[in-house]
């Protein structure tokens, strides 16, 4: 790896590239999954290459290849330094970095039991007991379940002399069980909707899922979810499940705080942000309780946003986002925070892939947790709504208006949880829902999720996002609105 | 590039080193560059070339795959191995069918030299004559000018054969003022038809229309959906239109075909050879596609079917299956919606009050099957 890549960075630099990087990248995956008593995918992936990203004239070029010959790293190095030239064409003024300190260090994530030394036939056999289980429900019409593992190792080596080897380790796991009655499919998850809970770490989060172990109430609910009533339309206090959480912060803050976002670099595709410049350090982006932090760093958790160094080689950090309800923080990169006149990225540049370039992404944007169990929160709630389970999300291009519809939802009266409801949806302001929050439960309740599949930038890229949320409650939310006609 | 002779020789080394009942191999390239422009500059410039080889394995009646992007002989004799060992380790698939031997192919020409070709020096220059149009309005641009090529060459030992060639390009481009932006976007095999200074103009045109927008109260309006938030709104429904997705009761089609379920101005097909389509003439386990008639006069007229969900439900396979295993089954990528006789822009002359919707982004449906 490492004489491929220095090699690819002298060819770089001797082309004329005023600043280069490399990232060589060794990736490798593993997929199975079940449905319906048997084995739906079983199937293994590696994928190995390298590329290069460069400043030559002043403006960017970036080439990637799989070609690990020789002559293929020269080629892809010129070929960068080509397109740099080509970009200038089109510039207005030089490509601006913030500095950063050289680096030398080797980092692995946290893996206490590697998942691909688990024997396929015992993934298998989990899955398809937790299959058993469902399909032991009358009702349930389709049972899926699946683990997806991946190890990634990275060199990446830049023209500041800095050389840094990380390997990462992230493991998912979840199912989902679906009923179909009368025209009308409900669905549980679990632990989580869209392929379950991810973390950066190894098969120990599958043990501590306790797959099976709630395999029968999450089909239970899902075929007594046709029974359940409606989830009534009008203003109403709601409580959102950690899980769901996780995902209002992703679409509504983290997406926001993206300062590539709000210096219309996604205008064309992922979109802009409504936190325009002026509102730093000004905005009351949310109730006095609301912090939110970007921390990628090991002490936050084994997030899916966790590494020892971004992709253009800046450490870790944790950057408060909102503190005490202030807006104070984006994710910046070295060029944009040389743009909005701060000394330092904040270390958010990460790239899906060899063949993909470095974007700003959420790391782990998590909310911290305040005081209290869930069931301390739904004995504190007069009247609400606790929606559990994401099905459903839609935000504008500003991440300002949105909409969210939840598996499941569960009304609450004087205290206690006195029904189950149907096709749970709530919509709202960002600013306004942010504000009307007033209890966050405590860190007992707290849950790192891992979001696999955050979409973003052209070519597209997809990456893994940590949201650290405990349940909450907010007041006066429009709910229902979507099936009140 | 990758040519069918030189896919033909990697799967010649796969049936060397794999010792599976059966085997096949899909073997892919892709030269591919994308040239992205805000704020009235290149910010972003990229390019990508890169192989791919996935080898599918069946032992017992037990099937699973295995991939990598290097080609040396180890590399390949290891997935080869992996492959095999992994079907080995599941239980047996009593559904599931052998491989399909030789099938014909109706040809379909896709690969522009030109698109191939196209530099980033090309690229540039078109993004700065766009951004340049942009300028003269005081305009802010920000889109793509993308071009490349891909092969897929699919082949397994019971003698199916199948190879496709295409190129690929797309112009984007929204224009920003201050309270109102426009967009516009074309893709096509052939970059020479992309018209990137007319997709500037429209998207040019609707961010300067658009200025100063006022709000509408919520309520019922008539809206017109221009061709790209009919798609939005349509291609949520591609894979209800899946044969394996109804018999297994998560389409939204499930006990409706045959009914009416849309306008009776609505006629839908998937068509792989409509000529401004894009895509191989064979699907994932190298059946030739066939044109479908989905919805016809806002009837459902009929889904599609890989080969194994064909068998379960006594009909033919349409050539719409996922490479396998997989558990989706199969769906229509070549979606086509007949249109009417008006244009957009009679449309918005014979309509009194409403809306007009260029397209739809993140917004989705609040309980999707």
């Amino acid at each position: 790896m490492k004489q491929l890549a220095q090699r690819a960075l002298d060819t770089a630099t001797a082309g004329g590239a005023t600043y280069a990087d490399v990232r060589v990248m060794d990736i490798r995956q593993r997929y199975l999954s079940t449905k319906n008593g048997r084995a739906s995918q079983v199937r293994d992936s590696d994928s190995f290459g390298l590329g290069v990203r460069v400043v030559a004239d002043g403006a960017w070029g970036f080439a990637s290849t799989d070609d690990m010959s020789v002559a293929g790293v020269d080629r892809v190095a010129a070929q960068a330094v080509a397109i740099a030239h080509a970009s200038a064409l089109c510039k207005k003024q030089d490509v601006v970095l913030v500095p950063e300190e050289k680096t030398v260090d080797r980092w692995a994530g946290s893996c206490r039991i590697d998942p691909f030394a688990i024997p396929v036939s015992s993934c298998l056999d989990l899955l398809l007991k937790v299959d058993a289980e469902l399909r032991a429900v009358p009702g349930v019409t389709l049972a899926e379940a699946a683990m997806d593992f991946r190890r990634i190792e990275q060199l990446f080596v830049s023209s500041i002399g800095s050389e840094i080897y990380q390997v990462k380790t992230q493991t998912g796991a979840g199912y989902v069980a679906t009923s179909f009655e009368q025209n009308e499919i409900q669905r549980r998850s679990y632990p989580n909707s869209f392929g379950g809970q991810y973390q950066t770490k190894g098969y120990e989060l599958v043990d501590e899922l306790d797959l099976v172990g709630n395999a029968r109430r999450i089909a239970e609910e899902a075929v007594a979810l046709h029974k359940a009533d409606q989830c009534p339309s009008g203003v109403r206090d709601i409580i959102l499940g950690s899980s769901q959480l996780g995902l209002q912060i992703h679409e509504s803050i983290g997406h926001p705080i993206e300062l590539d976002r709000v210096l219309g670099t996604e205008a064309n595709f992922a979109g802009m942000s409504f936190l325009t410049l002026e509102k730093f350090n000004t905005l009351r982006y949310g109730s006095g309780i609301v912090n939110v932090v970007a921390d990628a760093t090991v002490a936050h958790g084994p997030g899916l946003g966790t590494f020892a160094y971004d992709d253009e080689g800046v450490p870790a950090q944790c950057t408060p986002i909102i503190k005490d309800g202030l807006f104070v923080g984006y994710l910046t990169s070295r060029e944009t925070a040389a743009a909005v006149g701060q000394s330092r990225s904040s270390g958010a540049m990460r790239a899906e892939g060899w063949n993909r370039i470095p974007i700003i992404r959420m790391t782990n944007v998590s909310i911290l947790p305040g005081k209290g169990t869930l069931e301390d929160l739904i004995a504190d709630t007069e009247d609400a709504i606790y929606f559990e389970t994401n099905r459903s999300w839609s935000i504008d291009d500003r991440r300002y208006n949105f909409q969210f519809g939840t598996e499941i939802g569960w009304e609450i009266k004087h205290g206690k949880i006195t029904r189950m409801l149907k096709n749970p949806t709530y919509a709202g302001i960002t600013t306004d829902f942010w504000n009307s929050c007033d209890f966050i439960c405590g860190p007992e309740a707290w849950v790192l999720w891992g979001t696999p599949n955050c979409g973003k930038g052209q070519p597209m890229q997809t990456m893994g996002t940590g949201h650290g949320a405990a349940p909450a409650r907010f007041r006066k939310v429009q709910v229902g609105v979507a099936y009140s006609g | 590039m990758l040519t069918k002779k030189k896919a033909e020789e990697i799967f010649s080394k796969v049936l060397k080193y794999s010792t599976a009942e059966e085997t096949e191999a899909l073997i892919g390239a892709t030269s591919y560059a994308l040239t992205r422009f805000a704020n009235n500059i290149i910010h972003q410039n990229v390019a990508e070339e890169g192989v791919s080889l996935s080898v599918r394995a069946v032992a017992d009646r037990r099937t699973a795959r295995a991939s990598t992007n290097k080609l040396d002989e180890t590399s390949i004799r290891g997935v080869c191995e992996s492959a095999l060992a992994l079907a080995r380790l599941q239980p047996p698939d009593s559904e599931l069918l052998r491989m399909p031997g030789a099938q014909m192919f109706r040809s379909v020409d896709r690969f522009y030299d030109e698109t191939a070709g196209l530099t980033p020096q090309a690229r540039a220059e078109t993004v700065r004559k766009v951004v340049a149009r942009a300028e003269k309005d005081g305009l802010t641009a920000a889109g793509i000018f993308s071009s490349g090529a891909v092969a897929t060459g699919l082949f397994n030992s019971r003698g199916l054969s199948a190879f496709h060639e295409e190129t690929v390009s797309e112009f984007s481009v929204t224009m920003l003022h201050e309270t109102s932006s426009g967009w516009a976007k074309a893709t096509s095999p052939n970059c020479a038809v992309l018209e990137p200074d007319s997709l500037g103009d429209r998207a040019a045109l609707k961010a300067l229309e658009s200025r100063e927008p006022q709000e509408i109260p919520p309520g019922k309006y008539t809206v017109i959906l221009e061709p790209a938030a009919v798609l939005d709104l349509l291609g949520f429904l591609f894979f209800d239109f899946g044969g394996l997705a109804v018999q297994e009761q998560r389409s939204c089609l499930t006990g409706r075909l045959g009914g009416q379920i849309f306008g009776e101005n609505i006629n839908v097909r998937d068509d792989v050879y409509h000529p401004l389509q894009a895509g191989a003439p064979f699907d994932g386990e190298g059946i030739p596609r066939q044109r479908v008639s989905l919805v016809e006069k806002g009837i459902v007229k009929g889904v599609v079917y890989a080969r194994q969900t064909a068998q379960k439900m006594k009909t033919e396979p349409t050539g719409h299956g996922f490479p396998l295993p997989n558990e989706f089954g199969e769906a229509p990528m070549n979606i086509v919606m007949e249109g009417g006789k008006a244009s957009v822009e009679e449309m918005i002359r014979s309509t009194e009050r409403g809306l007009l919707v260029t397209r739809l982004w993140y917004i989705r449906e609040v309980d999707p099957y």
